[in-house]
């Protein structure tokens, strides 16, 4: 094998691997992405059932309801629009009403959300970054003096 | 008092570090070897000077000192003592403070043991690690200064975030943080290399016990978080492709593969550019990996803001070193000189296809994980990257790595014959793909990529194992010769067939556990029973306990199988008084099969309790997995051939196993 040939196979391969990593990349791009909204914007897009996407906002005080075995009812709100949620399973240990949430899933073909993950961690005053930053952008939230980044590990 | 001697002695190491930095540099240029000669004391008291900050810091902890502000926000006097020693480094300045002591120490480490390093390569990398050590001091200083004193003292602490009060959490992050630093010492290798326009076989000698000792606490490290995350957080989950786990998991590809193209540089001359670029790479993704974590930029693009100060401190670090190293390449690589190009089947060629799919791999979590961020930044929209992504990319990208492993060590250097090494992993196959196909016959649930998952795993375990049999077996050798093979082969073998098979074990490991895993949620009264994987749990009460520092109420389950009991189960909810803030302990029964894992819920309006039950089959060997790769690592790193020109105490010691050569 010539030394041409040698190069040539090397580069050619490393060629293919970039070409199908990038097919890849752009593949999976286009529908594991997940978008997170607040109940607002949800009211705004008129997203379908379906699609699944990130609802965050606080719990609605008083809406909590745990209806038959371990399904729980409650309402996420941004203050300005609410959206009911149906969840299965065990709440993280930092659920309260009042407080922040970020529920994963989907609208049902009934009209309601369903989650199929709850999250709302780290400690009492913690609001999702994420949700802070539209929750001020709306006046809704001011902001807490004691607020410290999430610890990392 | 102790707190101003710590921060006092941190400013020391900066000055310290400075001179580490700029002597050594200057006598390496002006050829003069006393200048050059400063390195070493210098990076020894470098040492000492930042044990001596952490060692104040940790008395300030222990003794719940709450005037140093640091204690204050994350200690509490009700703390147990081991996680007032751990909280030291469960916070952003302490942790940072660890981040140094480790580079401190690998420092020290070169100047100790590398007596016989070339002089002035030598005083190149204590300089490159001295401006490392000088920036992150710099940081440290000037914006997280973990001695701040508050008055007046508050009576007592706010206490330490409680999922962070485990004791897995003790000692994940420095196992981590000692993998992250020790990827400083290839990157201070590679630019002294660059800095000199010199590189050459033994370079890549003095590097790789460096990068295999920094790989072995990354894996492990690693292994931890993940053990941690699975027992703690209550979803029975092992890895979520989050990006903080993201952030490690990066300079782990990058430092695998250039653990295998230093051996390829080693042994061959060839791929020196190449093996330059990765270490610079690896430390790199290493610093990436520090800021994203450290910043609080990967919450959220906005929590950057939470304090710019640090965030643009550490981005600016980033750039420098990153950067700087970058150009340095750009401008001196070309002098290092080709090595020379080899046919494509043979061991240069299995290990550069190695490093190909391990950094496209390594390419496709960055994207994932960056992503989001450019995003935001770019148009606001804020999206999350969960597994779909990274199953989808990083899975096709590792598998066909995976098929090649073994036939890596099969193949001869220069030229090998891929026909002879298919022959000698016959067996292997064989039995892999029988047993694929057995389990893809019984299997009533889960993907049909299971069995070939499994099957795949097989093929890595047995794979290592056929290449030691070949390589003591062949050409007929009887069974007083083959004994006599086994004994003599060199450690590095074993160990890389032993990370290999390791390899093998995490595969099995994570392919059986997200493949058939059971889980189920139901409502229970005392009294009720629950049947998950052939047990049934009889719940029999919630009782309540008083931990040192927190409260806590216990669920009891009787466990039995096939009418006989086999363990209790005693899940807990635990309340932090002080932190107002609550963990989940599962409760696991771990056997061979895999482990029963149970976490209790919440009480329903009836009496009733919600409670997940999962059974993971065959979780452990993920973790298993990664502690044989590291003994992998550590029989390696023990082969004298790679201690020749790294620390000289080992000499003697492997000698014996030399001289039967």
């Amino acid at each position: 094998m010539t030394r041409k040939q040698r190069r040539g196979i090397l580069i050619g391969t490393c060629l293919t691997v970039l070409a199908v990593a990038t097919g890849l990349v752009l593949y999976a791009m286009r529908d594991s992405f997940v978008f997170f909204y607040t109940p607002s914007e949800v009211a705004e897009m008129a997203i379908g059932p379906g699609t699944r996407f990130r609802l965050g906002g606080l719990v609605e005080t008083g809406s909590v309801v745990r209806g038959d075995g371990t399904t729980i009812r409650f309402v996420i709100t941004d203050q300005s629009k609410t959206i009911p949620v149906t969840y299965t399973g065990i709440l993280p240990d930092l659920f309260r009403e009042g407080q922040g949430v970020v529920a994963d899933g989907m609208f049902e073909a009934d009209g309601g959300f369903h989650a199929d993950y709850i999250l709302a961690k780290h400690d009492e005053n913690y609001m999702p970054p994420e949700l802070a930053e539209k929750l001020k952008a709306q006046g809704v939230w001011r902001g807490d003096a004691n607020a410290k980044p999430a610890p990392g590990n | 008092m102790i707190a101003e001697t710590g921060h006092y002695a941190l400013i020391l190491a900066l000055a310290v570090a400075i001179v580490q930095t700029v002597l050594p540099l200057l006598g390496a240029r002006l050829r003069d070897p006393q200048l050059a000669a400063v390195a070493a004391p210098a990076a020894q008291m470098q040492f000492v000077l930042v044990t001596i900050a952490f060692i104040a810091l940790t008395i300030a902890y222990v003794t719940s000192d709450f005037s140093v502000e640091n204690v204050w926000r994350n200690s509490h006097s009700a703390k147990p003592l081991l996680y007032k020693i751990s909280g030291v480094w469960g916070n952003h300045e302490g942790s940072m403070v660890l981040w140094v002591l480790i580079l401190a120490l690998f420092g020290a480490s070169v100047a100790a043991f590398g007596a016989n390093l070339p002089r002035q390569l030598k005083a190149n990398v204590l300089a490159v690690q001295g401006s490392i050590a000088a920036a992150f001091l710099l940081f440290i200083i000037t914006t997280s200064n973990p001695f701040a004193r508050l008055s007046p003292a508050p009576f007592d602490g706010e206490g330490l975030n409680p999922v962070l009060q485990d004791p897995a959490l003790a000692f994940h992050p420095p196992f981590l943080y000692a993998g992250y630093v020790g990827f400083s010492m290839a990157f201070s290798f590679a630019v002294a290399a660059l800095i000199d326009g010199r590189i050459d076989a033994a370079w890549a000698r003095w590097v790789r016990p460096w990068t295999l000792a920094a790989w072995m606490c990354l894996t492990l490290g690693i292994a931890m978080g993940s053990w941690w995350a699975y027992y703690e957080l209550g979803w029975g989950g092992f890895w979520f492709w989050d990006p903080v786990e993201n952030a490690s998991f990066m300079p782990w590809l990058a430092g695998t593969a250039l653990l295998h193209s230093a051996l390829v540089m080693e042994k061959r001359d060839a791929l020196k550019v190449w093996t330059i670029l990765l270490a610079i790479i690896t430390f790199s993704l290493s610093l990436m990996g520090t800021f994203l974590v450290r910043s609080g930029v990967l919450t959220s693009v906005h929590a950057f803001a939470v304090d710019p100060a640090r965030g643009i401190f550490i981005l600016a670090i980033m750039g420098v070193f990153i950067g700087g190293a970058l150009a340095l390449f750009a401008w001196r690589a070309p002098l290092l000189g080709q090595g020379g190009l080899f046919a494509p089947i043979s061991r240069e060629g299995a290990l550069v296809l190695n490093n190909l799919l391990l950094t496209t791999a390594c390419a496709a979590v960055f994207v994932g994980t960056l992503y989001p961020l450019a995003l935001e930044a770019l148009t606001g929209d804020k999206i999350s990257v969960g597994a779909p992504f990274f199953n989808l990319t990083f899975g096709p990208l590792i598998v066909p790595l995976l098929i090649a492993v073994p036939f890596g060590p099969l193949l001869a250097w220069k030229r090998g014959d891929l026909v002879a090494a298919a022959q000698r992993l016959m067996a292997a196959a064989a039995v892999a793909i029988g047993v694929a196909i057995l389990l893809l016959a019984f299997q009533r649930r889960g993907p049909w990529l299971a069995p070939i998952g499994i099957g795949l795993g097989l093929w890595l375990i047995l794979g290592a194992l056929s290449e030691i049999a070949y390589r003591v077996r062949r050409s007929g050798a009887g069974s007083a010769e083959v004994w006599r093979r086994l004994r003599n082969l060199p450690r590095a073998a074993y160990g890389s067939a032993l990370a290999h098979a390791g390899l093998g074990l995490t595969v099995i490991g994570i392919v059986a556990t997200t493949a058939w895993r059971s889980e189920t949620i139901v409502a229970l009264k005392p009294g009720d029973t629950a049947e998950i994987a052939g047990y049934e749990l009889t719940f029999k009460g919630v009782a309540p306990n008083q931990g040192p520092n927190y409260r806590e109420r216990i669920g009891i389950f009787a466990v039995a199988r096939d009418g006989r009991a086999v363990t209790a189960l005693l899940p807990s909810k635990r309340e932090f008084t002080v932190e107002k803030s609550a963990t989940t302990e599962a409760g696991i029964h771990a056997s061979w099969r895999g482990d029963l894992y149970a976490v209790l819920g919440d009480p329903l309006d009836d009496g009733a309790y919600s409670v997940r039950l999962y059974f993971n089959p065959l979780v452990r060997l993920i973790w298993l997995g990664a502690l044989v790769m590291f003994a992998g690592g550590a029989v390696s790193l023990s082969d004298r051939r790679l201690r020749v020109g790294a620390p000289m105490r080992g000499r003697t010691k492997g000698a014996p196993a030399a001289a039967s050569k």
